[in-house]
């Protein structure tokens, strides 16, 4: 079973990005999916956590995620408030909203930081720096646990059909930017 | 034939509501229940469910609504959870007591105080004995077919009796997962449309909801023993009906989970469940001969099916999501109570935990199994009664 933990901020639509996750990965993709959000009190700006389970079988364990195959951060200004990589396993990635002005990048020996400036990847293409859809797209292509189309038609099926294009949009945007990332670092290495 | 959706377990039962086609529905908005109501009022305004819906004051008007419209013939259905469900308690026997069918989900949540929104089954537990039947259930499938199967139970002429569909709240109620479900066509061919024994007609009056002296009312809850006694034989029966109609297997009145040569049973309600079937498995993997128990029919209680999987058993977790205060977990009464000379010297521990919406962990489970080796090893229990996971 691969697990994933959100982390953001109340009204930066980490539940909304679990729960894209899931729908991408069960329907439009053959695995089994569970997502919730964690459940304490939500309230906007405070940090708050959501989940993801996929697994090719019915997912039947219940509790919440303690050991993470995978967290994805929305909100860089939580890594001095949250304890982000908590529980995650070693050699699991961290995949974070890196807003291009700040200072360098966090990195571990024991996790993949893999950074990418989601915000201004959802204010130029929506308009509005709420970046989960642009996280759900950039944790595809860091992980290629779900296809981007899936992700495409699970944003479609979430979101208000008024917002569905730029979101779908703005996750293809992360998720071309991180896998030509990848690209040109296996070119270099040839 | 199915449609997969991602939906959490109060969609699940919206989605079942609109399929079953209630011809009334009423009820007060409470979390963690609320979202059942909002999606059936969605379905009616988008004229996919053709149903009156009775905006009320309280949960008590809600019930009180319910129960009028269900005297009037028809169909109802309505939701609550926690202080909801104890502002209903009035109400509860009025509908039992005149033998009115219904069905209601409860999205179970702890009582306040301290205040919270999160779940345990201390709401519906509470409400044992105002003649309600209650099934639990373990995800949101099964939260669906359950629904369906509660109505064809409460309306049976010799059941007659209303019925609880109990969901965790949050664990399942707002926990996105996989539901298949099935065409409406499907649905009506195992539900027909409801057919009232007696219902309200100025035309031809009935006296409902009488009083009575003690001469006469004895017999009227004997005759509610009666339905009860005839839900226990119908539950399988429905079940197993379903399972045929749908192609999923259903509990029935207990699930047992690798309990046939097992010497370490997990009796448990409710989604935790699905979790201990985790744990069972890993711990038979390492050698131990593990099972799980799962009570989806409280009330009736199946003391009998429920005895035959327990009585070779060397020891017994009870693991209750409630707590009766100055004695022990509710189940933990019931399954000792059902045990009580029928079987052998067994080891039983009642183990209390996720009170309040604490997760149970694995490892929470785990422990459990633990504690009833070693009292199974010692020949003795140390702490009949066990909180699991409180705070050091």
């Amino acid at each position: 079973m691969l697990q994933i933990r959100w982390h953001g901020r109340g009204g930066q639509g980490a539940v909304t990005a679990a729960r894209i996750l899931g729908l991408a990965a069960s329907v439009y993709e053959n695995y089994y999916a569970q997502s919730f959000p964690a459940f304490g009190v939500e309230r906007r700006g405070a940090p708050v956590m959501a989940f993801t389970k996929i697994d090719a079988g019915v997912i039947l364990d219940r509790s919440e995620i303690y050991e993470p195959d995978y967290v994805v951060v929305l909100d860089s200004t939580l890594l001095g408030t949250v304890n982000v990589t908590a529980g995650l396993k070693p050699g699991g990635k961290v995949v974070i909203n890196w807003p291009g002005a700040q200072a360098e990048q966090p990195s571990s020996s024991d996790y993949e930081y893999i950074a990418i400036d989601a915000t201004q990847i959802a204010q130029s293409i929506i308009g509005r720096p709420i970046t989960n859809t642009t996280m759900v797209g950039a944790l595809s292509a860091a992980t290629g646990i779900v296809s981007l189309a899936a992700v495409q038609k699970a944003i479609a099926e979430a979101l208000p059909s008024q917002l569905a294009a730029k979101n779908v949009a703005a996750a293809a945007a992360a998720f071309n930017a991180i896998s030509g990332r990848k690209h040109n670092a296996e070119f270099a290495t040839r | 034939m199915f449609e997969r959706k991602f939906i959490n377990g109060n969609a699940a039962v919206a989605h079942a509501v609109r399929m079953i086609q209630p011809e009334v529905i009423a009820a007060y908005p409470i979390t963690p229940q609320s979202t059942i109501v909002e999606k059936v009022a969605e379905f009616i305004a988008q004229g996919e469910l053709d149903a009156e819906y009775i905006k009320v004051e309280s949960e008590h008007s809600a019930l009180a609504a319910c129960f009028g419209a269900v005297s009037a013939g028809c169909r109802v259905f309505t939701a609550t959870s926690s202080q909801g469900l104890a502002y209903m308690c009035e109400m509860l026997p009025y509908v039992s007591g005149n033998r009115m069918p219904m069905v209601m989900a409860v999205a179970n949540r702890g009582m306040a105080a301290p205040w919270t929104i999160w779940g345990d089954h201390q709401d519906s537990v509470s409400m044992r004995d105002q003649g309600w039947i209650q099934l639990y259930v373990e995800n949101a499938q099964e939260a669906f077919d359950t629904c369906l199967q509660a109505y064809l139970l409460s309306e049976d002429s010799a059941v007659r009796t209303p019925v609880m569909v109990c969901l965790d709240g949050f664990v399942v109620s707002h926990t996105d997962e996989l539901v298949e479900l099935p065409d409406l066509q499907a649905v009506q061919q195992f539900l027909p449309t409801y057919q009232p024994l007696y219902s309200i007609d100025p035309a031809t009056p009935f006296t409902f909801s009488i009083g009575v002296a003690p001469d006469r009312y004895m017999e009227y809850k004997y005759s509610q023993q009666l339905g009860m006694d005839a839900a226990l034989h119908l539950i399988p029966q429905i079940s197993a009906r379903f399972a045929a109609i749908f192609g999923r297997e259903q509990a029935g009145l207990i699930d047992a989970y690798r309990c046939a040569d097992a010497e370490y049973v997990l009796v448990t309600m409710g989604s935790v469940t699905g979790t201990a079937r985790v744990v069972a498995d890993k711990l038979r993997s390492s050698g131990l001969k593990t099972g799980v128990l799962k009570v989806r029919s409280f009330r009736p209680f199946p003391s009998k099916a429920l005895v035959e999987v327990l009585s070779q058993v060397k020891g017994i977790g009870i693991l209750d999501r409630n707590y009766s205060f100055g004695n022990q977990g509710a189940l933990g009464t019931e399954v000792k109570a059902a045990l009580a000379g029928n079987t052998a010297q067994q080891q039983i521990i009642n183990f209390i935990a996720g009170l309040g919406g604490r997760d149970i962990k694995p490892s929470d489970l785990e422990l459990m199994y633990q504690k009833i080796v070693q009292a199974v090893e010692l020949d003795t229990v140390a702490q009949p009664v066990e909180f699991i996971g409180l705070r050091g």
